[in-house]
């Protein structure tokens, strides 16, 4: 089981959409998917139709009184399933807290049963830099890190980089992507040919700035599922054959 | 195409009522919105050929065997009879069916068939082409909480069946899959789907349903001696009946013997000739003198022309287990034995096929069956004494003491030939019981069957080893003729008759415990309340 979760600390900056199709792209290759909406805002629940509820809470997924099992609903796409968004997740950095010795590793042992029923788990993170997202950074093996194009964001995934490396033991492989990239703003194309170039672990593969995307929330589906020939369909199928490789040194 | 773990209905085209899949569609949308979902995981045609031995070895076993044919290859998939999977191996390469289990690659479903189903092959035994279509059961949100899937099944019998046509339509199949986290919804539209006039829940499996369609039910072959006679029917009409099952077994086995499928078939043949020769000398007396006399010729030919393929046979299905005995030589010195006895069964079998096509076999069958059908289905005063339960009692009876005579008589000074007729005395008296099973208690006749078999294996393993011994010299002068036998082999061939020997050897110093239980004062006992309570009346 490969565990990739999208994180930023900003929001808005496209982590939702990136897991909703990387997700649904994984289950189309055949891979057994879980995507975990771990946002109270419930963002990616809503967008694959299913309620943004968990019976017992997040308090029943951390203490072990429900297993992620009873929680998991089938989405409508085959291979792919969803361990819904709940309102009391806003409350998960206090659960984790309180959970045990290593309030760090918590979601990475919850999510060790499912090795045996999932190829690939997608958590797509809140934004915030709290337990939560530390406890994911400690569960993944890939961090899909999504980039506005500009210096302040650039600023932002060396801190995140800096920071994953101080890490004892294994360590998530970082990836960053752009996103929301406007092809008419020069910043945009400047940075992006740049830093893809010049650094490691920046994908090649820009997501654009797209209405087509924005219509997820209006057809409730994956981009890569209603529109399969759009361009914002292409450059997700660019970037998921991409960010399964490992990044060049 | 429908797999487990779903509720699965079935829709009653056959009794007039007015069931419609627009019907179904229109029941379940009081409560979703129901979408077609063309190109679902499922959806589509699909091929499937249900396999078994002629004998029914898988089911019997709990088992259902199916191939699933996919664009290239297949995929074999073995089940238990509700459905639930226990084995699957994709095959791109065995195009040959039927064929052995040991012909698959490796596999897990090879490792689960193999010693089942050996020494006999796989038939196909239905064959199925479904067009699936799938539908989406959407909540208020329009998420998809269940699945309705329609099965349309044709079905066909690989080879014409005597009863039933060659080719059937079932009726719809209609199951209800669950949406992982929405098991509540699936239950609300299996309620719905159970409530529209013409649908009920499917009992039978696609298997049992498309067997039933096509005039046969699983398991309709035994090599049994398993004929309708009751106690008081006239004793000609029973033993025509008798008669007329063996004779169906020899039929019904000649097409896997022409086919060559597997060594069984010849072998079920054989020994229901077997039975119809004892039955026509121990209970002939009833039919008219020429016919059993005629008959009694004709199939002792019939057993003849099919011995020297069967004892062939019988050293090549054994030959591993014997190459596993060698001390002193190794097993590859004995594959010019190996070589040279299929040869010889390649020739002997093209004599075997052209007898089993030619006229005489041809006339055996057909006035056999016409005389025996014409005996079965006279009625009249002259055919009602004796019974069938008087004639029982007195061969069985008599055929017992026989045993017991010739038994007591054996000491261990005794020639080989003395425990070799008393060998075919046993079969005798186990074929006349196995005749008029219907008739005996079922606790009695299990008792003495039982006994009587110990003696038999062991009378067996006596007289096989013997024969073996003799046909291993016969084959080594043979290959010796032939120039076909190296040093080695032959040296081999002498390590497995001393082996053979031994055995013999084993079988003899066994035979005096086992007899006396059978006949002792306890066996007689056994036989006589069998003979008693079955005298007594039993319908």
């Amino acid at each position: 089981m490969k565990i990739f979760a999208t994180y930023n600390i900003k929001g808005g900056v496209g982590k939702t959409t990136a897991a909703v199709n990387l997700a649904y792209l994984s289950a189309a290759d055949g891979c057994r998917t879980l995507l975990w909406d771990l946002d109270p805002q419930g963002a990616a629940s809503f967008l694959f139709r299913i309620k943004p509820r968990v019976k017992g809470g997040g308090k029943a997924l951390i203490r072990g009184t429900k297993t992620l099992d009873d929680a998991i609903k089938g989405t409508d796409f085959d291979h792919l399933d969803l361990l819904p968004a709940d309102f009391t997740y806003r409350n998960m950095d206090l659960l984790l807290g309180g959970a045990d010795k290593k309030p760090t590793r918590k979601l990475g042992q919850l999510l060790k049963p499912m090795a045996a029923e999932y190829d690939h788990v997608f958590l797509d993170c809140p934004p915030s830099i709290s337990l939560v997202s530390e406890n994911v950074m400690h569960a993944a093996d890939v961090l899909l890190v999504p980039l506005i194009p500009t210096t302040l964001s650039v600023r932002t995934l060396d801190q995140l980089t800096e920071f994953v490396a101080g890490f004892n033991g294994r360590r998530p492989q970082v990836w960053a992507f752009f996103s929301m990239v406007d092809r008419r703003k020069k910043l945009h194309q400047e940075i992006t040919r740049d830093l893809a170039t010049e650094r490691a672990g920046v994908a090649a593969t820009p997501i654009p700035a797209l209405s087509m995307i924005e219509r997820m929330s209006v057809e409730r589906a994956p981009v890569t599922a209603f529109a399969p020939r759009s361009v914002a369909a292409r450059a997700y199928r660019t970037l998921w054959a991409e960010v399964q490789q490992d990044p060049k040194p | 195409m429908i797999t487990g773990g779903l509720r699965e209905f079935v829709a009653d085209t056959a009794e007039g009522e007015d069931f419609s899949l627009a019907a179904v569609r229109s029941e379940l949308s009081t409560e979703f919105t129901v979408r077609q979902e063309p190109g679902a995981a499922g959806s589509g045609m699909h091929r499937r050929t249900w396999l078994d031995t002629f004998d029914w070895r898988l089911y019997k076993a709990g088992l259902t065997l199916r191939f699933e044919q996919a664009r290239r290859g297949g995929l074999l998939v073995l089940s238990k009879a509700d459905g639930t999977p226990q084995a699957e191996q994709p095959v791109t390469r065995w195009p040959r069916r039927p064929g052995l289990a040991e012909d698959l690659p490796p596999g897990p479903v090879r490792d689960r068939i193999l010693v089942l189903t050996s020494p006999r092959a796989l038939l196909p035994i239905v064959k199925a082409t479904s067009t699936v279509s799938v539908n989406r059961l959407l909540n208020a949100d329009g998420k998809t909480v269940a699945r309705l899937v329609e099965d349309h099944v044709t079905v066909t019998a690989p080879t014409p069946t005597t009863a039933g046509g060659t080719t059937a339509e079932l009726p719809p199949r209609l199951a209800v899959a669950e949406v992982r986290g929405y098991p509540s919804q699936a239950r609300k539209a299996a309620g719905l789907l159970a409530s529209v006039p013409g649908v009920s829940h499917a009992s039978q499996s696609v298997f049992i349903a498309a067997l039933t369609a096509l005039g046969r039910h699983p398991a309709d072959y035994t090599s049994g001696v398993d004929a309708e006679i009751t106690a008081t029917m006239p004793a000609p009409v029973a033993v025509a009946r008798l008669l007329l099952r063996l004779l169906d077994t020899v039929e019904l086995n000649v097409d896997g013997v022409l086919r060559d499928i597997d060594t069984e078939f010849l072998h079920d043949l054989r020994v229901a000739v077997r039975r119809t020769r004892s039955a026509i000398k121990l209970l002939g007396a009833v039919l008219p003198a020429d016919l059993a006399e005629h008959f009694k010729v004709e199939f002792k030919w019939l057993g003849d022309v099919t011995t020297p393929v069967r004892d062939l046979d019988v050293h090549l299905l054994g030959f591993d287990a014997l190459t596993e005995q060698l001390v002193a030589a190794s097993p590859d010195d004995l594959e010019p034995l190996r070589a040279f006895l299929v040869r010889r069964r390649a020739r002997e079998f093209r004599r075997l096929a052209a007898a089993l096509r030619g006229p005489r076999f041809r006339a055996i069958t057909d006035d056999w069956r016409k005389a025996l059908l014409e005996i079965r289905d006279v009625d009249g005063p002259r055919r009602r004494r004796p019974t069938a339960a008087v004639l029982a009692r007195a061969a069985t009876g008599k055929a017992f003491r026989r045993v017991v005579a010739q038994g007591d008589a054996i000491t261990s000074d005794s020639p080989p030939e003395s425990l070799h007729d008393l060998r075919k005395r046993a079969k005798e008296l186990r074929y006349l019981l196995e005749f008029f099973a219907p008739l005996h208690d079922q606790v009695a006749y299990r008792k003495v069957l039982s006994d009587l078999k110990q003696v038999q294996d062991c009378l067996g393993e006596f007289q096989d080893s013997e024969v073996q011994r003799h046909e291993i010299h016969d084959l080594a002068d043979a290959m010796l003729a032939e120039r076909a036998a190296p040093a080695a082999t032959l040296l081999a061939m002498g390590e497995i008759a001393a082996q053979l020997a031994l055995s013999q050897a084993e079988a003899r110093a066994e035979f005096a415990a086992r007899f006396a239980r059978f006949a002792g004062p306890a066996g007689r006992e056994r036989v006589r309340v069998l003979l008693a309570i079955q005298t007594q009346g039993r319908p």
